[in-house]
């Protein structure tokens, strides 16, 4: 058993095989892996006895269930209004000459993927990102060169 | 600012750090069911989420049907752009939402619950989980069967609308189901089901804290008492304040403006864009018909000043949409799509001003043939806008 | 009796059943609502909105498709706001709509177009979203293409693969603008778990799901003088064709179809019913073998039931679903593989036409009949056995083509040597038809006496229901058969995959034992076959259905084995069922595939 199936293997033991259960296996794939693949799509579904067809379409509605393979951490930089207006392209750009990659693009290493994303909620706090899980607000772009610098110097 | 001016009502009750949660409770708990669907029906509290449903009415429909599994639901989805009241809710006193989803279930017979919180805020999982813990003791101590387990989104907006929620919650895509069969009788996998915003949920311990009286003394006609409100944008002071309702927009912007205000988006990108001449006729709260006298919300208030070009302001929140749209009807998915593409082309000069007019009456068919209450709202920021700010869409 | 609801539409006071629509109220004042998500094979999706209505009391229009009546109701369906609401529907619809009527397959069968007509949609105000979508379009599969330009995303289609077919090969992917229906990972329909049923096709409403058409290649064989062309049709053609070209549903137009098979410059206008014929000898042969190497033998690798084979569409599903059950499905190729193979062996040496030379047609109710014949293994012949696969509704484009005026037509018969079929085998076009020819002969071989039917009617096996389940006591056996002696032969018959699939659950979880099922991708059998003329819904298969017991019992030989032409085949050339040749010719192998 490979990485991969034992990783479907266990969440579906751990959550069951009934349909309610499909996002947080969904999720879980993305945790360890940051994206589905067609191979985690095809495992999920013949476990879950769902077609695959229904997984894969599932998934590709939620912006969070990544198809295409993502880096060890992505970067969602808020793209909504109050972001857009307290200056979300400056971070954008920052980003980009920092990674020396483009929004949508992953680096060589794998290591980041720029997105950018539909409202986060922090509005009060723009602009706002996240990097995985975890929040950075009130960005400008010194501070998220210095937030991503710490990230890629880590071990 | 001067000093003349009204004072708008400041309330410190959600945020109030009261840690007598399992009096309230205890109380609560001991009352018939009648009497707290009363209480609950006597405060006027109407759900937060921003469709204005009134709580006590939803519980009591839920509860007299005759299912043995129904389920309570905390909508925690808050995916409207502006709006982040309900991440400080969870952040500061989950209890009081907990506290709320516990005396729902009794009353209406539910021994399962869920907070469907958004993929976004999956940083207050680890606290929440300690929170559950606590209070799942609490409930064992009263001898209340039940328990709440929480549920990640993972980014898509319109699962905030209720029956796409349940939809999600269901393992499929977020897609709005048909109306009716409502929540109170069809809801998560087809049980009935109450499922309340965050702040609906904390106003209750409110209510059931305090009495409904006091909480009616609060607000005005068809809107009582307090409401949390998201403020952001152009203002010094952003963030959260728990304030009156019926409050004008105009005392509104003397406390939170700066000083330029020049419009004032009210619901967030599915709501209405009040412009400077219509601050002072215009309040806020639910109002049984849209007058565009009374506007409601889920309590985002987005401040933008003069310097601000209302037609970025549109593109964005159509961009916005565009891509939110769960895409299954064809006003809204359609929709979306021509008005983003409607705007660009008469600012680039492709289309006449008077294209303007041609997308105005796409927006009502958009407003009056959506299958879901998103999908009907959310042409509204363009008919606001392009109203009041059409020179701005052209030039 | 359920209560009745009382409310007006236009007007007009109706009482209809509570839990119906204000569309099926609609239906029983006769006032048209224009619907497009809407089917009534499918749960109600009311996600197109073209069906709204007013509600007087209701600020927002209600789509009438899912809106149950309440009593005291009051429904407008023409007011100035419902007329101006479904045009501006129907225009957004167009402008994510490859608008190239002129050039699509669906040309004059399309309900967008249609709509698009009755509402005089003339100027585009809108801007045309054509451009800035990639859309992708599938032609990889022989049966199937998808063309998501045509896409209205009304989802008919998944519903169909959900809900009928339990199949799952396309569903709904991403949102809001880039929503689409998609395949796994959008990979080609002929990579994934698809049957190619065509009951997608004949559930879409516009192009974007089509038969892939070889109307082309069969003319450019007619033209050939080279060729000698040999054409075959299905049963279930003969009562579908009139109603593609002006008939009422359930016309039978067997003989007008000869004739305009002559017309059209078929060289050989033979009937499939031949060889269904051929296929109930062999595929009894195999049953009786099979219940005798049980019974008699214990063997324990005898695969119990035995599954019909006739249904491309099931094989394949079984293929892809119930790998484990490949044995037991009937080694018997289907009747139009039989066709093919005979065609260019026995059919050649007998009308001495060299079998290179010979281009075999076959006109089929059924979209996955393409896929079979496309099938690496059929090709016993020597050559690939059947050429060319034409859907009932291919065939009508050669006639409109041809210019023939086919009401006008005078019934023909079919050529001699594999042109005669039994009514046995006509009956093979419906949901339980081979199931009936099968026990009609298999009874009589076995005791020498009719099954014990009135007519040879055996009413359980018929009509639309999932499952049918038959058993009959087998007594009086002749010597040979004694081992079957007071045995009760098991059967079930079911139609539609989504039933195929409950069915075999059945058996895997042990719950059900049978001896023999038949099992039909299509809802009613082949009648409803994914190569059907379209609109379908229960009334028509039901029309179609009974067309097809008539024209059984309208024929003097009604039981295979007493087809004079399958006693010529047997003494000339196959020798008995099961035999060498047959097994070369006639048999044939399964695939295991992915279940996804």
């Amino acid at each position: 058993m490979d990485f991969q199936e034992k990783l479907v293997h266990d969440l579906v033991a751990k959550y069951g095989t009934d349909r309610e259960n499909l996002l947080p296996i969904l999720q879980g794939v993305i945790d360890q892996e940051r994206y589905l693949s067609e191979e985690a799509i095809l495992k999920i579904a013949k476990e879950m006895s769902i077609p695959a067809a229904d997984v894969y379409g599932t998934a590709t509605f939620y912006s969070f269930l990544d198809t295409e393979p993502r880096g060890k951490y992505v970067i969602r930089v808020c793209k909504t209004i109050t972001c857009a207006m307290k200056g979300k392209n400056q971070i954008i750009q920052a980003i980009e000459s920092f990674l020396k990659i483009k929004v949508g693009e992953t680096t060589i290493d794998k290591k980041f993927t720029i997105l950018q994303t539909n409202c986060l909620g922090w509005c009060h706090k723009a602009p706002a990102m996240l990097v995985n899980d975890d929040v950075y607000t009130e960005l400008t772009p010194d501070s998220v060169v210095d937030i991503l610098r710490e990230y890629r110097e880590e071990n | 600012m001067t000093t003349t001016k009204k004072q708008l009502h400041r309330i410190d009750l959600i945020f109030k750090n009261e840690q007598d949660c399992k009096e309230i409770l205890r109380n609560a708990l001991a009352r018939s069911n009648q009497e707290v669907i009363n209480e609950m029906v006597n405060s006027g509290l109407k759900g937060r989420g921003g469709a204005g449903f009134p709580t006590g009415l939803k519980w009591k429909l839920t509860a007299e049907q005759k299912v043995d599994e129904k389920f309570v639901i905390c909508n925690a989805d808050e995916g409207e752009p502006g709006t982040f009241k309900d991440r400080e809710i969870l952040t500061r006193v989950p209890h009081k939402v907990l506290s709320g989803m516990a005396v729902c279930a009794k009353i209406i017979g539910a021994r399962k619950g869920y907070i469907y919180l958004r993929g976004e805020y999956k940083f207050l999982v680890p606290n929440l989980k300690k929170e559950l813990r606590r209070f799942h003791d609490i409930l064992d101590e009263l001898g209340l069967d039940f328990r709440v387990e929480i549920f990640m989104g993972s980014g898509a907006y319109i699962c905030g609308e209720e029956s796409a929620l349940f939809e999600s919650m269901e393992g499929k895509r977020g897609e709005p189901r048909n109306k009716p069969p409502f929540p109170t009788e069809i809801g998560y996998l087809n049980k009935p089901t109450v499922i309340n915003n965050v702040e609906t949920l904390a106003h209750s311990y409110t209510i059931l804290k305090y009495g409904a009286k006091k909480f009616r003394e609060l607000g005005v006609k068809d809107s009582r008492g307090s409401k949390v409100f998201s403020v952001s944008g152009d203002t010094p002071i952003p963030g959260i304040y728990e304030l009156e309702l019926g409050m004008s927009v105009q005392d509104f912007v003397d406390d939170f403006g700066d000083g330029d205000t020049k419009a004032v988006q009210v619901g967030g990108a599915s709501g209405f864009l009040v412009p400077r001449k219509r601050f002072g006729k215009t309040s806020i709260g639910y109002q049984g018909k849209l007058t565009g006298i009374s506007l409601p919300t889920g309590g985002s208030m987005m401040i933008f000043n003069s310097s601000r070009s209302m037609y970025n302001v549109l593109n964005n929140y159509l961009d916005f949409f565009e891509e939110e749209s769960c895409g299954q009807c064809t006003p809204c998915r359609v929709g979306c799509q021509q008005l983003l593409k409607g705007i660009k082309a008469v600012k680039r000069g492709e289309k006449p001003a008077s294209y303007l007019d041609k997308l105005l009456k796409l927006t009502d068919t958009m407003k009056l043939t959506a299958k879901c209450g998103l999908g009907q709202s959310v042409a509204n920021s363009f008919s606001s806008i392009v109203e009041n700010f059409r020179e701005e869409m052209i030039y | 009796m359920s209560n009745m609801v009382n409310l007006t539409i236009n007007g007009i006071a109706v009482s209809v059943e509570e839990g119906k629509t204000i569309l099926e109220a609609a239906e029983k004042l006769h006032i048209k609502i224009p619907t497009l998500c809407y089917h009534k094979d499918l749960c109600v999706a009311g996600n197109c909105r073209v069906c709204v209505v007013e509600q007087v009391g209701n600020n927002k229009l209600v789509a009438s498709c899912a809106m149950p009546v309440s009593e005291g109701m009051e429904i407008n369906t023409n007011t100035l706001k419902v007329r101006n609401c479904r045009k501006h529907i129907i225009e957004l619809l167009l402008t994510e709509h490859n608008e190239e009527c002129t050039k699509c397959y669906r040309n004059g069968h399309c309900e967008l177009q249609e709509l698009a007509a009755e509402y005089q949609i003339t100027n585009q105000d809108f801007i045309d979203l054509v451009p800035d979508k990639s859309y992708t379009v599938d032609r990889i599969s022989p049966a199937i293409e998808k063309d998501d330009s045509k896409c209205i995303r009304c989802q008919r289609c998944v519903r169909t693969c959900a809900e009928i077919q339990s199949v799952g090969a396309i569903a709904v992917a991403h949102k809001g603008s880039e929503m689409k229906i998609s395949t796994v990972f959008d990979r080609a329909l002929d990579e994934v778990v698809c049957t190619n049923c065509g009951q997608c096709i004949v559930h879409c409403p516009t192009g974007a799901l089509t038969e892939k058409s070889y109307v082309e290649k069969v003319w450019d064989a007619i033209a050939d003088p080279e060729t000698h062309v040999v054409v075959q049709t299905a049963p279930a053609v003969r009562i579908g064709l009139g109603e593609e070209l002006g008939f009422d549903p359930g016309t039978r137009v067997t003989g007008k179809m000869v004739s305009a098979l002559r017309r059209l410059g078929f060289d050989s206008v033979l009937d499939t019913d031949f060889t269904a014929d051929l296929t109930i000898m062999e595929e009894g042969t195999e049953l009786l073998t099979r219940l005798k190497r049980a019974l008699v033998e214990d063997d324990p690798d005898v695969a119990l039931p035995m599954a019909t084979s006739c249904s491309p569409g099931w094989v394949k599903y079984i293929e892809h679903k119930y790998p484990e059950y490949l044995p037991n499905l009937s080694t018997c190729k289907s009747p139009q593989q039989m066709f093919g193979a005979l065609a260019k062996t026995y059919y050649a040496k007998k009308i001495k036409v060299d079998p290179q030379n010979i281009v075999s047609v076959s006109i089929m109710p059924c979209t996955a009949k393409k896929y079979e014949a496309n099938r690496p293994e059929m090709k016993d012949s020597g050559y690939k056995d059947v050429d060319f696969v034409l859907t009932t509704r291919e065939l009508a484009v050669m006639i409109r083509q041809a210019g023939i005026e086919f009401e006008k037509l005078n019934d023909e018969s079919f050529d001699s040597m594999m042109g005669t079929g039994s009514g046995a085998a006509v009956i093979f076009g419906a949901t339980g038809g081979v199931m009936e020819a099968a026990l009609r002969t298999a009874y009589e071989i076995v005791t020498g006496r009719e099954v014990p039917f009135e007519n040879l009617e055996i009413l359980p096996v018929r009509g639309l229901n999932g499952v049918k389940e038959v058993s009959i006591k087998i007594e009086g056996t002749l010597d040979d058969w004694k081992f079957l002696e007071g045995v009760e032969l098991k059967c079930a018959i079911t139609n539609g995959l989504e039933n195929a699939h409950q069915l075999m659950d059945n058996i895997k979880n042990g719950d059900r034992f049978y001896h023999f099922i038949e099992i039909m991708a299509c809802p009613g059998g082949c009648l409803g076959g994914g190569g059907q003329p379209y609109p379908v819904d229960n009334d028509v298969r039901l029309k179609r259905m009974q067309a097809i017991y008539n024209e059984d019992s309208d024929l003097a030989i009604r039981k295979s084995h007493e087809n004079p032409e399958i006693v010529q085949i047997y003494k000339d050339f196959l020798e008995e069922p099961l035999s060498h040749k047959s097994h070369k010719l006639l048999h044939t192998t399964y695939v295991k595939r992915e279940q996804y």
